[in-house]
């Protein structure tokens, strides 16, 4: 594989998936190839063996039998269809994170990128990661549309403004690996740069733990406050008992209902299309009361009300309260197809 | 001597043919400025598409030239990152709406339709000299809005960028809105002429199938650019008065732009490459002179592109948050559309088989034409294959697949074409022997530049980055080498096609010894194209046997 990827030019593979992406590339792009010179060589050749011996040669009238028009047809179409399965496959891989996955907040501004954590603490100019750990990002754009782009780890997701949009990696090899902006977005574009660092398991809870005794708020004590000051707790209980709106309690990651017949997952993308857009998927039972919270919840508080909606996925069931139906679903492999679930509206 | 058949053997020296004392041509019936200016032949008018889209094929390629020369070296070369943005986004507004979306159609369409189909002028001549006149209202436009400090966006224009970026936005895109009308109002024409206009006993399958590759992209061109239109103005009137059309925090979508824009903006690769494919359909015949393999598969896979090419616009957003069953879907959809350019690809191919080939420099355009296309289009279903968009998304290797495809197609039709036709257009000779040595360097400067641009994609350079790290020089510095070669070969093309224009030998009416219509008119045609009745009798692919002359 790696002599591969050198013949390619491919960077180093950082993550689970890359592997099964570049086998897929190297077939597609020796095929490509193949065809493009195997077509070249047959014009050629017909141009040799054909030429013109003498001005005015006429020829004959010929067409290519309709059978055999078919079957070139259909070899080409299979062959397409076999890339488009495969590689679709895969894609939903991409773009499905397991369960479970540890997650950190990306913010992204002309041209910087802000990593937070969970824990309350941020970076700027690395996003900080165990090996072996699947890590989600919900990220977010404070202006114009960028987009995270990790070349080593084959990922990449556009950052909007307004809305969150998730991509998720398993890094397999601790080191440094770098991350652009793809989307084009001003000036300084090419400038907008950082990088993953992967850390083995022990310099990870080092880096951990020095950061802790710093002593920071985590982004959930942060968000029962935001969710206090800004409203949200008159009508969402944290406890699981029932109000005006739906409870936090156990929400994140479980199945709702909604209004018109569907069913969503309540993950990032969901529960932040629900601040700012309330009445795009109504949850069934619930009255149409709640104000959109668009252009008021900053990134950062929308961040950290989500961290208290997840720190709340496990909590205690009160005694006298029906909760909403939990996804049972073992977390899967990575290599396993989990089948598609919309990333975004 | 008129209009007919020339023996073949006076065509290959050239001959010594002087146009019959007293014939006139559409270029010498009237010769003031005015008769130019307010023409309403079609000839002309393909002519003053000529000279406007080569002159935009000059700035965009200097452009090019300059954006190649920065990225000799990371960081500051000979530009700042402002010079940088400001002048790919001119580079490609020009490319794109000044060059080839009109290169082939405006100005060889205009040309030849009428003459392959017996008329004598499109069905609407004054519709015809208004395009003219909205293509340069609309480039002055464009450029005036480069002299007033440039914009910065990107040809895509992407919305919410394109509302707040502190460039003249407002000028460039009402130019581009402006051309667009040029771009419809000239398939509108195409499109009745091809309807109302056809000599009797021409049926539609017995058009060339030139004809048929204009028409297509008339239907294209009338259907998707209104939706340019639209994204296009929101995003001026976003940017000249702040609306927040794209403008989430005020409830706006800027993923809708996206949308918009490449609803039409993939489409648009159609109208660039179909004209180009119907080119490389004539020249591929008249040099094996041989009928096409299968004209029906040419003819109806046009249509698949046209209608198909409609459905995949979503391929241009994988990751830029659609659902994962939409990214499905557009990705087969993509699949699909590709299919239609093979069988165009195999039947060319298998036309070549027992023909009668001679490798005439618009025929070694075609072999450049389908190395470019072949391998553009397979690279087009390597990023239609989801999963591996996703690593090359906003990639050189985007940047690498389209310049071969879009560019590579386009431009190689286009450069067969200003050979295959330059004796119809001008009653005159190029010289064979330059032809050919341009056709080679053309094709060894493209791929220099462009394929190491599908390595830098897969090594993870992003594409429209001012500066970049270190371990892609190496590959900038050999794409640059190749812009170089590609550009000094451009202008030796023009140079000799320029003195070829005026002092070139005198040409036959039929150099190339073609069946196709356009041929049995006089060279230069003149001012109402055939001054005999033409006959169609004999078909447009028909080699079985010789030409009869009408007179």
């Amino acid at each position: 594989m790696d002599f591969v990827r050198a013949l390619l030019g491919l960077p180093p593979a950082g993550t689970t998936l890359a592997d099964e992406i570049d086998r897929l590339h190297a077939i597609v792009i020796s095929v490509t190839m193949i065809s493009a010179t195997l077509v070249f060589v047959a014009a050629f050749w017909f141009c040799v063996r054909y030429r013109r011996r003498f001005a005015g040669q006429l020829t004959k009238h010929i067409t290519i039998p309709l059978a055999g028009e078919l079957t070139v047809i259909g070899g080409i179409l299979v062959s397409f269809v076999a890339f488009w399965i495969v590689g679709y496959r895969q894609f939903l891989n991409l773009v499905s994170a397991p369960s479970g996955a540890a997650v950190a907040y990306v913010t992204a501004k002309q041209w910087m990128w802000t990593f937070e954590y969970p824990d309350g603490t941020s970076t700027n100019d690395s996003l900080v990661v165990p090996v072996g750990q699947a890590t989600k990002l919900a990220m977010i754009s404070r202006d114009v549309i960028h987009s995270l782009y990790v070349p080593a780890f084959r990922i990449k997701h556009d950052v909007l403004p307004g809305r969150y949009t998730t991509v998720w990696f398993r890094p397999t090899t601790p080191g440094r690996y770098p991350i652009f902006c793809a989307e084009y977005c001003g000036t300084e574009h090419s400038g907008m740069r950082a990088e993953v660092v992967v850390l083995s398991e022990k310099d990870y809870a080092d880096w951990q733990s020095s950061r802790v005794a710093s002593g920071t708020v985590s982004m959930a004590q942060t968000g029962a406050s935001v969710a206090a000051r800004r409203g949200c707790l008159a009508c969402h209980t944290l406890n699981g008992a029932p109000h005006v709106g739906p409870t936090f309690s156990r929400l994140y990651e479980s199945t709702v209902r909604l209004e018109d017949g569907r069913t969503v997952v309540a993950d990032e993308a969901y529960l932040t299309r629900s601040m700012m857009d309330p009445m795009a998927d109504r949850v069934a039972g619930f009255a149409s009361v709640m104000p959109t919270y668009r252009g008021v919840l900053s990134p950062a508080d929308t961040g950290a009300i989500l961290e208290l909606i997840k720190s709340l996925r496990d909590a205690e069931i009160a005694a006298g309260v029906t909760l909403p139906h939990l996804e049972v679903a073992a977390a899967p492999d990575a290599g396993e197809v989990t089948g598609g679930k919309d990333g975004a509206p | 001597v008129t209009a007919t058949a020339i023996a073949p053997e006076l065509a290959d020296r050239g001959g010594e043919i002087e146009i019959a004392p007293g014939r006139e041509t559409y270029l010498t019936a009237k010769t003031s400025f005015l008769s130019w200016a307010l023409t309403t032949d079609h000839k002309r008018i393909g002519v003053l598409f000529f000279f406007g889209t080569s002159l935009a094929l000059a700035l965009g390629g200097a452009f090019a030239i300059a954006l190649r020369t920065e990225h000799l070296s990371p960081g500051r070369t000979i530009m700042s990152a402002v010079g940088y943005n400001r002048m790919f986004t001119l580079h490609g507004v020009t490319m794109v709406w000044l060059f080839m979306i009109p290169s082939i159609p405006s100005a060889f369409g205009n040309f030849l339709l009428p003459i392959m189909i017996g008329a004598k002028d499109v069905a609407f001549p004054k519709l015809n000299l208004l395009s003219v006149y909205l293509y340069l209202a609309g480039a002055a436009l464009v450029l005036g809005g480069m002299l007033v400090g440039g914009t910065d966006t990107g040809w895509t224009f992407y919305a919410p960028y394109s509302s707040v970026s502190p460039t003249a936005v407002v000028p460039v895109v009402a130019g581009v809105f402006v051309i667009g009308f040029s771009s419809i109002v000239t398939g509108l024409n195409f499109i009745v002429t091809t309807h109302t206009m056809r000599a009797q006993g021409l049926g539609w399958m017995r058009l060339p199938l030139f004809v048929w590759a204009l028409y297509g992209t008339s239907v294209i061109q009338v259907l998707a650019t209104p939706v340019l239109g639209v994204a296009l103005l929101l995003v001026g009137i976003d940017h000249a008065f702040s609306w927040g059309m794209f403008d989430p925090a005020r409830g706006g979508d800027p993923v809708l732009f996206q949308h918009l824009f490449w609803f039409y903006s993939h489409p648009a690769v159609y109208i660039m490459i179909l004209p180009a494919m119907g080119v490389i359909s004539e020249v591929v015949c008249t040099f094996a002179h041989k009928n096409p393999s299968s004209y029906k598969a040419i003819a109806y896979s046009t249509f698949g592109i046209a209608f198909v090419g409609f459905l995949t616009w979503g391929h241009h957003m994988f990751v830029a948050g659609m659902s994962a069953f939409d990214a499905g879907a557009f990705g087969i959809l993509s699949m699909l559309v590709a299919v239609f350019s093979a069988i165009k690809v195999v039947t060319w191919v298998a036309t070549l088989r027992r023909g009668s080939i001679a490798l005439k420099t618009p025929l070694l355009y075609v072999f450049a034409f389908l190395f470019l296309f072949v391998f553009g289009g397979m690279t087009g279903v390597a990023v239609a294959t989801t999963s591996l968009d996703v690593h090359w998304h906003d990639t050189y290797f985007v940047v690498a697949h389209f310049h071969f495809i879009m560019v590579g197609g386009t431009l190689t039709g286009w450069l067969a074409a200003v050979h295959y036709w330059f004796p119809k257009v001008t009653g005159r000779l190029y010289p064979e022997r330059l032809g050919v040595v341009s056709a080679v360097l053309v094709f060894i400067g493209f791929f220099l530049t462009f394929f190491p641009q599908f390595l830098l994609g897969n090594g993870g350079m992003p594409r429209r980055y001012y500066d970049y790290p270190p371990q892609f020089q190496t590959l900038h510095v050999v794409s640059t080498c190749g812009a170089w070669i590609l550009g000094a070969t451009m202008l030796f093309t023009l140079t000799y096609l320029a003195w070829a224009a005026v002092r070139g030998e005198r040409a036959p009416a039929n150099p190339w010894d073609s069946r196709s219509f356009e041929w049995r008119a006089p060279s230069p045609p003149p001012p109402h194209n055939f001054v005999d009745p033409p006959s169609f009798e004999h078909g447009a692919y028909d080699y079985t046997r010789p030409l009869e002359t009408a007179s």
